[in-house]
């Protein structure tokens, strides 16, 4: 019983404090005390569904009592609590930096800032839970309705210019997941995650799948942004207000990696030797046309969304690897890269606020006015090149080591290479925007400022970032437990027996 | 049936597809629409087409061949509402769009595609 409740809990409270949001309508301050008390309640609930899954391994719940094939289980397994709990963390979280009206204009409170975050928490935390693959798709459609609304919120030219991009590429990509879901149907005759691994890992496999899984290779790829797919994310993410971008930026694309692990190393027979040539070559290639696509820009949002695409190259390159160790370093990767770019995003909220605007070129300064909050980020971002002894680089240097053994010299060359990359652009927002003496730019001087004061202003930001930068630091110095989690993640992806045998149970099988 | 309904299907993606990649944001609405129809007739096939008999075993025992499964049916009752939510969201976005910027040729729409002036 309490263990139906611990799964259900992280989609129940968010759909209710949306609807009851709903009900206050153009009451923000009530809305604000439900969303806080709703995120609080969801990420307590989650961290003890992690723990609770590192003592039993799979926590299942089949729907309305339907046996396994038949209805819709809901299975957690170490990888779907590891991104459960990190992204309740970061709805959490956006509660302080939402509150400022600096942050979130009180006009985007007024018109459904907070239902829309929560029924798109509502979204990802069902596609982190969910055992069927057509019930992932109504998933990903509840998460991309809620961020298409989050997107347009507040109607500036820009929003809505980069909102027509998202809306169509996210239709093209949720369409191909649809035909990839009816392939699978029309040959296997199931949607069950467990169950479709069962009838893909007995024999030989039917030829028709292997179309089904590129299908679902381009729709995940497209929401993950992967090489030749990843347009739209440059082009819309750095359109809404910080605080935003940061949800969006730091969960919608990790959802998309975590499908596509699901499908390609759980679904399907993950030893095919084609299939890891094309996820390498997809992963350096992402690697490598992002970050050049960061270099370029001058403008801090569009740099991080760049980056996010060259780093998404990271974790497919753990897949193409496809070894355990490999697939621990993406895991982790993944959990590193969701906190550094969410508060890369929520410092660009704050750099705004300081220097009014988000360019390279325009600030400067703000280290020697903001010494604290400089800090976090120069943690952040050094995290995000992996510099040891930094989250990022014990993502990267799993990962690494994953490639040596296998003999994948040239990805894991190409992965050190972006790494490096990574620091040269960093170090050119470290210097247009922290380092850089006001005083030099020719038109209006930033009033100096003291951080106790703009701190003060800034309370909700503050705390935001600097909390994500302390558990950057905390991940940083202690990653044995969370390096421990992605091996438990990885080994319930690979070794798919308790999975399998807690969704289907004793149920016979249909042929 | 099951080849008619193929091709059908066939056509709605490529028609689909086509009117996506236009200019015009009717052209785009429209493909969206068509897009949305080509994946559910596919899904439609997928669980095979058999006629004058609803899915139901009336007693005990009694053989299920020559009954379509029911189950896509039931899948693509869902992937309709879903695809009506995207549809309408879609038409109002662009609607809006054409409001505040005057235009109604995707290629105008290139501004945050590109570097920020003010940078």
């Amino acid at each position: 019983m309490l263990d139906t409740l611990t799964i259900l809990t992280p989609l129940l409270l968010p759909l209710l404090a949306g609807l009851l949001c709903i009900t206050a309508w153009k009451k923000p301050d009530i809305q604000q005390v439900i969303y806080l008390f709703s995120t609080l309640l969801t990420f307590s609930a989650t961290l003890w569904l992690l723990f609770r899954v590192d003592e039993v391994g799979v926590m299942t719940y089949q729907a309305g009592n339907w046996k396994a094939p038949f209805g819709i289980s809901l299975a957690v397994d170490m990888l779907g609590a590891l991104m459960l709990t990190a992204s309740a963390l970061l709805s959490f979280v956006l509660y302080f930096f939402a509150r400022s009206h600096q942050a979130i204009s009180k006009a985007r409170k007024l018109f459904g800032f907070y239902p829309a975050v929560l029924l798109m928490s509502f979204g990802i935390h069902g596609a982190f839970i969910t055992g069927d693959l057509f019930n992932l798709y109504v998933w990903f459609e509840v998460m991309v309705i809620g961020s298409f609304v989050l997107l347009t919120l507040g109607s500036e030219a820009r929003q809505l210019e980069g909102a027509v991009k998202y809306v169509t590429i996210n239709f093209i990509a949720s369409s191909l997941f649809l035909t990839a879901i009816g392939i699978m149907y029309g040959v296997e005759g199931s949607t069950n995650m467990a169950d479709l691994s069962v009838k893909l890992h007995d024999g030989e496999v039917n030829p028709l799948a292997y179309i089904g899984l590129l299908f679902f290779i381009i729709s995940f790829g497209i929401k993950a942004a992967l090489f030749p797919l990843y347009f739209w994310l440059p082009a819309s993410y750095h359109t809404p207000p910080a605080g935003v971008s940061a949800i969006i930026a730091g969960l919608l694309t990790k959802v998309g990696i975590y499908a596509m692990f699901r499908v390609s190393i759980f679904i399907f027979p993950a030893n095919d030797p084609a299939l890891s040539k094309l996820f390498l070559i997809l992963a350096g290639s992402t690697m490598l046309v992002g970050m050049m696509g960061a270099i370029a820009q001058t403008d801090y949002r569009r740099v991080l969304s760049y980056m996010i695409v060259s780093h998404m190259g990271y974790m497919v390159m753990g897949l193409g690897i496809g070894s355990k160790m490999a697939i621990t370093g993406a895991i982790f990767y993944i959990l590193h890269s969701i906190i550094v770019k969410a508060n890369l995003f929520f410092m660009g909220g704050i750099i705004n606020q300081h220097s009014g605007s988000f360019s390279l070129k325009g600030g400067g300064g703000i280290y020697r006015q903001l010494p604290v909050f400089s800090v976090g980020f120069f943690i952040c971002a050094m995290s995000l090149a992996g510099i040891p002894p930094l989250t990022g680089f014990w993502g990267k240097y799993v990962l690494a080591q994953a490639g040596l053994i296998s003999g994948n010299y040239i990805i894991v060359g190409i992965s050190l290479a972006t790494g490096l990359l990574t620091l040269l652009v960093m170090n050119k927002v470290w210097l247009g925007i922290f380092l850089k003496n006001p005083e030099d730019r020719a038109n209006e001087a930033i009033k100096p400022v003291s951080e106790r004061k703009f701190a003060g202003q800034h309370k909700g930001m503050y705390i935001t970032v600097l909390a994500l930068s302390l558990i950057v630091v905390m991940m940083s110095f202690l990653p044995e437990q969370v390096i421990q989690w992605s091996s438990q993640a990885a080994e319930s992806l690979i070794n798919r027996d308790l999975y399998i045998e807690k969704v289907l149970g004793s149920a016979p099988k249909i042929k | 049936m099951e080849i008619v309904m193929a091709i059908v299907t066939g056509i709605l993606y490529a028609a689909g597809l086509y009117l996506l990649m236009h200019r015009s944001f009717i052209k785009l609405i429209i493909g969206i629409i068509l897009f949305a129809h080509a994946c559910n007739f596919f899904l439609f096939t997928a669980g095979g087409i058999e006629r004058g008999m609803p899915a139901f075993i009336r007693e005990e025992g009694q053989s299920v061949e020559g009954l379509s499964d029911p189950l896509p049916q039931a899948l693509i009752l869902t992937a309709i509402v879903i695809g009506l939510g995207i549809q309408a969201f879609a038409i109002v976005l662009l609607k809006r769009v054409y409001h505040t910027s005057g235009t109604s040729d995707l290629d105008d729409l290139r501004n945050t595609d590109r570097e920020a002036k003010d940078a």
